[in-house]
């Protein structure tokens, strides 16, 4: 890209070259409604999509009275519990209390903003032409781009800590523990693999990694498929989806961090989960599916991009359906052992892999030796992590009783 | 990988129509699958065949009963106009039905088999008031079936058998019961005869081994369908 534009908080749009006029303010404002409504009508399809999916994987029928295939149930379910009394419970802290949903639902909105979610990449750097302005279609594209993304997913956090904290309540309470546990652990499994993808694109902006991955350079491959499936499983555990929800675990926690919670408050909790499952199904194909890239099979430019786009997320929510509907929950300990002990090593040993690759090609060495031997370094460390995860284990099973101290 | 096959099973179950995607909902409603003879539904409170509750008033369900849905008082019979046979009788019998979670444990616990469940389950209630039935509503009318109150959808066959636990193959657990009556008359029926054990059903049909009374049509004692 041209380093004419400095960063701005508006980022790198070439909507505001030329300075910002009424129509840039208008054309923004049509972006963030059109995202805002796509957003709203995604989920109510979203949940509607995963209770008929999940039911067919059950041998059910799922919801089918309220319209077509039962397409309004969720509708339906939103005008119900809106109507419902909303109780706050007498010792729950009111303020963090009432709180709590927006600090989950915000986030889950804002991430999307960074999404490009369609525009012409082959050849172009996705520019559209809307009403005579050319601009990305996305909200924006700041130059932070995907670390605007981590902060958001971490103050997301807050909605379901808080929520649980300020309920006054024992099993919220400890929802609210697990939550924080389980999504500080994987924050670290996200950034590492994340950063594979970064060490390729070399850039932050979520336009520019999409233009990296033009047509057929995507992410997934050049990047030796790991980090993605490291970053798809360390979303399933920051998005507390099956199997990684302990934070609502039924049979432990009644209803975990919303335990408490009812009526428009508990819609919004909901909302913002379904939203975040599809944000986030945008920010992995973004990172590692390229976008909206793919063969342009449209004879209009920008359709094919919107398009590829949309087939690619489908494909992921269709994949988080499906692993709620295949695995069963981890337990605490599983969560964690997974966590620090396989996910965050292997991501960093894969990054440091990737990084002697480049820096081979730099060097002018042989770039597959280097590999070969990063990978035998990598396997010695393994080996060595795991010979002292068998001795710390046989030491506490000698000594049980043996503490910290 | 066996972490992975369980992703083809579920895979496999999206296609209707195969052995492994059969859909199993009963859409509850428009459709209505057959109850077991056993079944645990609103309770009834039985008299004799002259017409005499069968209630002590001993408050064994109360003290039985896990949800303390139960509440009874006793009182004692007039000798002019007795309620009962005997000294005592049931004076209140309320069943609070937002509590009753229907164990039966009542109706093992009563020693005069004056309550029993029948199968009516589809009842509902606006008040809390409402939920509570008195002894009012739950005693057997005059023809000796249970009461059809307005706010309660019965079935045809929901009233019948209300005393089926009572009439078992051998209610003692033992097996020298097996056939015998021991139990007493009930108002508009007499004394019914015993139920055909289950060691009948398996030398009459070896190898065919439905569960007991359930979705069986050949059912010589179930009358459900």
């Amino acid at each position: 890209m041209t380093a004419v534009l400095g960063p701005s908080v508006f980022g790198l749009d070439p909507l505001y070259i030329g300075g910002v006029g009424l129509a840039e303010v208008l054309v923004t404002l049509l972006k963030v409604g059109v995202a805002f409504a796509f957003l709203l009508v995604a989920v109510m399809l979203m949940i509607w999509f995963e209770r008929k999916l999940i039911s067919d994987m059950q041998n059910r029928i799922g919801p089918s009275l309220a319209g077509p295939f039962g397409i309004f149930q969720t509708l339906a379910d939103g005008i119900k519990l809106f109507f419902k009394e909303d109780l706050i419970p007498e010792r729950s802290d009111r303020l963090v209390f009432k709180l709590a949903p927006y600090l989950s639902l915000v986030p889950a909105f804002l991430v999307f903003a960074v999404v490009p979610i369609g525009g012409d990449f082959n050849g172009g750097d996705g520019r559209v032409s809307l009403f005579g302005h050319e601009t990305f279609l996305q909200v924006s594209d700041p130059p932070v781009g995907i670390l605007l993304v981590l902060a958001l997913s971490s103050v997301a956090v807050y909605g379901v800590m808080l929520a649980g904290w300020s309920s006054g309540s024992k099993y919220p309470l400890l929802a609210s523990v697990r939550a924080s546990a389980q999504m500080v652990s994987y924050e670290a499994a996200l950034g590492l693999s994340l950063a594979a993808v970064l060490l390729k694109s070399g850039s932050l902006s979520t336009n520019q990694i999409v233009s990296e991955q033009a047509v057929w350079n995507w992410n997934l491959w050049v990047t030796w498929v790991v980090p993605m499936v490291v970053f798809l499983i360390a979303v399933t555990a920051e998005l507390n989806r099956p199997p990684f929800d302990l934070v609502e675990a039924e049979q432990e926690l009644v209803g975990g961090f919303h335990t408490e919670y009812s009526s428009i408050r508990f819609a919004l909790f909901f909302l913002a989960e379904f939203m975040n499952t599809i944000t986030m199904s945008a920010i992995i194909v973004t990172l590692f599916l390229g976008g909206p890239n793919g063969p342009d099979f449209t004879t209009v430019g920008w359709l094919s991009g919107l398009l590829w786009f949309f087939a690619k997320l489908v494909l992921f929510l269709f994949t988080f359906v499906w692993l709620r509907a295949t695995l069963p929950r981890f337990r605490y300990d599983q969560l964690m052992d997974l966590g620090w002990k396989l996910l965050i090593p292997l991501s960093l040993g894969w990054l440091l892999v990737l990084a002697s690759y480049d820096i081979a090609g730099d060097r002018g060495w042989n770039r597959a030796a280097a590999v070969i031997v990063m990978l035998a370094v990598m396997a010695a460390l393994a080996a060595l992590l795991g010979l002292a995860l068998r001795a710390a284990r046989h030491r506490r099973e000698l000594d049980p009783q043996g503490g910290f101290a | 990988m066996g972490y992975l096959r369980g992703f083809a099973v579920t895979f496999r179950k999206l296609f209707k129509g195969t052995a492994t995607g059969r859909v199993v909902t009963t859409q509850y409603p428009d459709e209505k699958r057959p109850k077991p003879v056993r079944f645990h539904g609103r309770h009834v409170l039985n008299r004799y065949e002259d017409g005499m509750e069968k209630c002590i008033g001993c408050e064994l369900c109360a003290g039985v009963c896990p949800a303390r849905c139960i509440y009874v008082r006793g009182a004692d019979n007039s000798p002019d106009d007795p309620v009962s046979p005997g000294e005592r009788y049931g004076y209140v019998y309320e069943i609070n039905y937002l509590r009753c979670i229907h164990c039966d444990l009542c109706v093992e616990a009563c020693p005069t088999e004056a309550i029993t469940e029948s199968k009516l389950f589809e009842f509902s209630f606006t008040s809390r008031a409402d939920a509570i039935y008195t002894k009012d509503e739950l005693v057997v009318g005059d023809d000796g079936r249970p009461q059809q109150l307005p706010w309660e959808d019965w079935h045809p066959g929901d009233d019948e058998h209300t005393s089926a636990w009572v009439r078992a193959t051998s209610p003692s657990g033992r097996a020298d019961y097996e056939g015998k009556v021991a139990w007493s008359g009930e108002l508009g029926y007499g004394i019914r005869p015993p139920e055909q054990g289950q060691a009948a059903d398996e030398a009459s049909d070896s190898g065919h081994h439905d569960r007991h009374g359930f979705d069986d049509p050949h059912d010589a004692h179930g009358g459900h369908r």
